[in-house]
């Protein structure tokens, strides 16, 4: 059996765990454009701010691929999949084999169209190591950055460089930052506390046009920067599998296997399309859990092993200037909601039809976890203290009989 | 492989668990130079309701969504232990997003911290289980 | 408030050089002796609640705490020594009957350590223990004397009911209500493993406890509590419990905070009543009715088991024995006066009732003057706190011995003696579901095999010292005992000289 993964980041490592837990000797091969050592990309942030280091942000060892006997063609790009023949075609011609294909190509920060953005030099985007890196070295204490985008990329950006230059000014087209995770009332909590943290946030507004100093907003404000950092979204990888005729919508179409329309070829990470079990629909989940879990599925089903991803959900956890927050799930239907007087801690969680459907917290998110679990195994609530768990997320709300089965390890 | 167990029905709810971890992952070799004047942050926690308790620590799973879910690396799977590197830890708390047990934590570092069964500190067994009075805790192979 | 006579007899020492504030003894303490201040961040303690059970003690990690009797006095006085003072100052203040619990700890002569072992030099050899066999293993009940044969002249098989044990030990009756449910599992699950027997005390027989039927004697006493034809069936003997070491004359009290739902099911009262044991039966006041009680008990049995009829060690024993060898019963189990009790009144526990080395003397020279000693076995109990006294009891002529304090104490009783608060640390003397949990079985019944099987060692090495190797032939052979420190008149009752002679 030959494998071939395209992509060498965490749902093609998964990918790899999930092979090798089922086949430890076919030969496997792994094709990716980056040629570094194998890295999460959510690091990158924390790089710049010096929360860790080149040394310590592997993700992986470093002799990984040789310890999981692949091979590797770092810094190839594949141009061309033969899913006829069974082979891919790299930029330099050369033709590999395979038997089973993983397609983990991940996805690209998308560049909107604003007047005079070709001229600027200092523009960079928040994605990859290099991005990281070459951003690193403007970084200076009489920069002003200018950022676009007020999602999760943009704001981690922000609290990433804040220390290091003179200003950071966030703008976004949304009424509110993070709007794909958070509530307004969350928000609220969000924006103040990262504003005392000095962020310039400029909401609501959009950059006309730019030139190598100035930014003039659609509002008519002119903003003065010296780096402008580009963070607006992504865009799933998806040109190779369309090419090769697989279905794709905004991303490529999996089963709960991990296999695509096509019975050889696989596809996990940011290039595909989830089940989210919270809303009923199929989206993409550009989340790092996902993208282990499902590269993992895909391995052990391309192996020839068994196994189903059909938990998937919205799920993020982050730190912004000290502030932690995670949210989980849809936030459709009825909510609890515990806010703290100084408004620094949140609780919401959305339940319906007596399932665990989401939550937002912020502050003190501890233990949060058991509320993952309820709506993951989508847990009916009549069957916990619902009431109980509300206040706290604590086993005691559940049954003896579960915390014996658990906790106790009573078959 | 050998898995804590807490038989809820013989905790007496004394805490000595949590005291005995915090002990044990102190890097001292004196209890109460270890512990006295300091507020614990002990990997196994007691939970408590109407009289009933239970200790609540890391259950090692096979299939860890924290490990899974690890955003740095720094969690892994060591001969069936799960350990935290908390070097490589930067704290985005994505473990205690996915952990259904609540068993791990932030620490006062901005990390995480978790049971590792006493296998890195100087004792290499869990000293939950040795401090526990009434055999509620028990390391056991189970199969 | 009234003035308050009595200072507190403990004093907690708690070092707080050691002291993590971890709160286990704070929260180990039914008594509510610990507590937290939060303010200065150390652990406090009122002393006047302190029972000196040891509990905290004994869980204090970091060994920062000890319990001492205070040194706090009255003017010394002899005869008014501080404890009559403060049992006067308790009574003025209450008006009530002094209660206590486990044995009588005055000082009256404890008579096993009076008496020493022989061991064997030169003429006969002693036997290593770890060598050769050694046969501790006795059987309870009435043996015959008379052989019969059948018809073809075989030997007929005509032996009564007995108890089968595999060393001479028992477990006395205390009753599922004195103690836990996981005092009675420890104790009854180490019977079986011991291949010795407990015994249900005066409390029914727990449903769950059926299955070690073969190592429970079930005992039926004033109250008659719990009996019925399946419990009388349930056991390997039945008891009838006539008196207690500790309160001979008196009955019992089970308050009724103490009769929850398993224990009102066991008993066969309803729940929350008082489970009051009148002082006698009050269907026996003669041997004769006695009599009647034994052959009621025997023919509810089908004579399938033997009976035990149980008295406290009292004056005229060996008259009472007498009369009971001949009562039809099969063993009789005396208590001596240090025997516990789950509660007492204080003036009886400490002044009624005769030492048990005495009795078992008396009342053994007595059977086997009138020629009934095989009529009966003899069980002797109230204080047998190791191996050695289970020796000299057997030398003195005991079959052998019921023992309930030191088995408690194997599962954690450090005889504060305040089981009848109800609030024992140690989860033995109470029903306070949080308490009960304290012992857990598992652990419990182990260290009550341990116990009994270093004691069983111990009995075999002595045995061998003495050149005896079965422990039939080391019954009533009182030429194993020498007394020390004993009159002429105290020799004489003990039926062994003095060592030297």
């Amino acid at each position: 059996m030959k494998y071939v993964i395209i992509g060498s980041s965490i749902a093609a490592i998964g990918c790899i765990e999930g092979i090798r837990s089922v086949d430890k000797k076919s030969e496997i091969t792994v094709i990716s454009k980056e040629d570094t050592f194998i890295y999460s990309r959510p690091l990158i942030s924390y790089l710049i701010e010096e929360k860790t280091s080149l040394e310590k942000m592997r993700y992986r060892e470093d002799d990984f691929y040789e310890k999981q006997n692949c091979k590797t063609y770092l810094g190839r790009e594949v141009i061309k999949i033969n899913d006829k023949n069974k082979v891919v075609i790299l930029n330099n011609n050369e033709k590999i084999a395979y038997d089973k294909l993983m397609i983990a190509t991940g996805s690209r920060p998308f560049i909107p169209e604003i007047k005079g953005i070709e001229k600027v030099k200092n523009k960079f985007t928040f994605m990859t190591l290099d991005d990281a890196l070459s951003l690193k070295k403007k970084l200076t204490e009489n920069k002003n950055v200018l950022i676009l985008g007020a999602g999760l990329i943009g704001l981690k950006c922000a609290e990433a460089v804040m220390d290091k230059v003179k200003s950071v000014t966030v703008v976004d087209l949304a009424k509110r930052i993070l709007p794909s995770i958070l509530d307004e009332d969350g928000c609220k909590i969000v924006t103040k506390h990262i504003e005392n943290k000095g962020v310039n946030l400029i909401l609501d507004d959009s950059i006309d046009s730019i030139d190598e100093k100035n930014a003039i907003l659609k509002s008519g404000k002119e903003i003065e920067y010296d780096i402008f950092v580009i963070a607006v979204g992504v865009r799933a990888n998806t040109e190779l599998a369309k090419e090769t005729g697989l279905k794709t919508n905004r991303a490529i179409i999996t089963d709960e296997k991990g296999k695509t329309s096509n019975k050889d070829i696989y596809a996990a990470g940011d290039c595909t399309e989830s089940y989210d079990i919270t809303s009923d629909d199929t989206k993409v989940l550009a989340l790092l859990p996902n993208a282990y879990l499902k590269g993992e599925t895909a391995g052990i089903n391309m192996a020839g092993g068994d196994k189903t991803y059909d938990n998937a959900m919205p799920m993020n956890s982050l730190g912004l200037f000290g502030l932690h927050m995670v949210t989980a799930g849809s936030y459709e239907g009825e909510s609890y909601i515990d806010i703290n007087e100084n408004e620094t801690n949140y609780k919401r969680l959305i339940y319906k039809n007596n399932l665990l459907k989401g939550f937002i917290i912020i502050g003190d998110v501890r233990r949060c976890g058991i509320y993952t679990k309820l709506i993951r195994e989508k847990i009916d609530l009549r069957q916990i203290d619902f009431e109980l768990i509300k206040d706290k997320p604590q086993l005691m709300a559940f049954s003896r009989k579960y915390r014996d089965e658990t906790l106790g390890g009573v078959k | 492989m050998k898995r804590i167990y807490v038989n809820e029905k013989w905790c007496l709810g004394c805490h000595l668990c949590e005291y005995y971890c915090a002990y044990a992952n102190s890097n001292e070799s004196d209890m109460v130079k270890a512990l006295k004047n300091i507020k614990i942050r002990p990997k196994i926690k007691i939970e408590e309701l109407n009289g009933v308790t239970s200790a609540v620590s890391c259950r090692h799973c096979n299939e860890p969504y924290c490990v899974k879910g690890c955003i740095s690396g720094a969690l892994s799977i060591n001969e069936g232990v799960i350990n935290i590197d908390k070097n490589k830890c930067i704290g985005c708390f994505t473990c205690v997003l996915s952990c259904p047990y609540g068993a791990i934590e932030p620490d006062e570092d901005g990390v995480v911290d978790k049971c590792e069964l006493c296998m890195k500190n100087s004792f290499g067994s869990p000293q939950c289980v040795k401090g526990c009075p009434n055999n509620a805790i028990v390391y056991e192979e189970r199969g | 408030m009234a003035i308050n006579f009595l200072y507190p007899k403990f004093e907690v020492i708690r070092n707080q050089d050691r002291c993590i504030s971890c709160r286990v003894c704070e929260r180990q303490c039914a008594n509510e002796v610990h507590y937290y201040n939060e303010e200065s961040k150390v652990m406090l303690s009122d002393e006047s609640k302190c029972v000196c059970c040891h509990r905290c003690v004994s869980l204090c990690p970091t060994k920062a705490l000890k319990i001492v009797k205070t040194d706090h006095t009255f003017r010394p006085h002899s005869s008014w020594n501080s404890e009559v003072i403060e049992d006067i100052y308790r009574q003025a203040e209450t008006g009530g009957v002094l209660l206590s619990s486990m044995g009588n700890p005055k000082e009256y002569p404890v008579y096993f350590d009076k008496m020493l072992i022989n061991a064997s030099q030169v003429t006969n050899p002693s036997i290593d223990p770890l060598r050769e066999p050694m046969e501790t293993r006795v059987s309870l009940g009435k043996k015959n004397i008379d052989i019969e044969r059948d018809e073809n002249g075989k030997i007929v098989d005509n032996l009564p009911p007995q108890i089968k044990l595999e060393v001479p030990i028992m477990f006395s009756a205390m009753s599922y209500g004195s103690i836990s449910y996981n005092a009675h599992e420890s104790l009854a699950r180490a019977a079986k493993e011991l291949g010795i027997v407990y015994n249900t005390g005066e409390g029914g027989l727990h449903e769950d406890f059926y299955q070690y039927g073969k190592h429970t004697i079930v005992q039926v006493a004033s109250g008659r509590f719990g009996v019925h034809k399946e419990y009388l069936n349930a056991g390997c003997a039945v008891e009838i419990k006539m008196g207690q070491g500790a309160k001979p004359g008196i009955g019992g009290h089970l308050p009724g905070e103490k009769v929850g739902e398993d224990i009102s099911k066991t008993r066969m009262i309803p729940k929350g009543s008082d489970a009051i044991s009148p002082a006698p039966h009050h269907d026996i006041y003669s041997i004769e009715d006695l009599r009647q009680l034994v052959f009621s008990l025997k023919e509810a049995t089908n004579y399938t088991k033997p009976v035990i009829v149980k008295i406290s060690a009292v004056h005229n024993v060996a008259a009472i024995a007498s009369g009971i060898a001949r009562s039809g019963a099969d063993i009789i189990a005396i208590d001596g006066f240090r025997g516990g009790t789950g509660a007492a009144p204080t003036r009886i526990r400490d002044n009624v009732g005769i030492p048990i080395e005495l009795a078992l003397a008396s009342v053994d020279e007595r059977l086997r003057a009138e020629g009934i000693r095989n009529n009966v076995s003899l069980v002797v109990g109230g204080s047998i706190r190791s191996s050695a006294d289970i020796v000299k009891a057997i030398a003195l002529g005991a079959d052998a011995v019921y023992i309930a304090t030191s088995a408690l104490m194997a599962l954690g009783c450090h005889l504060c003696r305040n089981c009848q608060s109800g609030l024992c640390n140690w989860g033995i003397a109470t029903q306070r579901e949080d308490l009960v949990r304290r012992l857990n079985p598992n652990l419990g019944y182990k260290r009550v095999v341990n116990l009994i099987n270093a004691w069983t060692h111990e009995i075999k090495e002595m045995m061998g010292g003495m050149g005896i190797n079965s422990i039939e032939s080391l019954k009533g052979n009182r030429l194993m005992l020498r007394g020390v420190g004993l009159n002429e008149k105290e020799l004489e009752i003990l039926g062994i000289k003095h060592a030297g002679e």
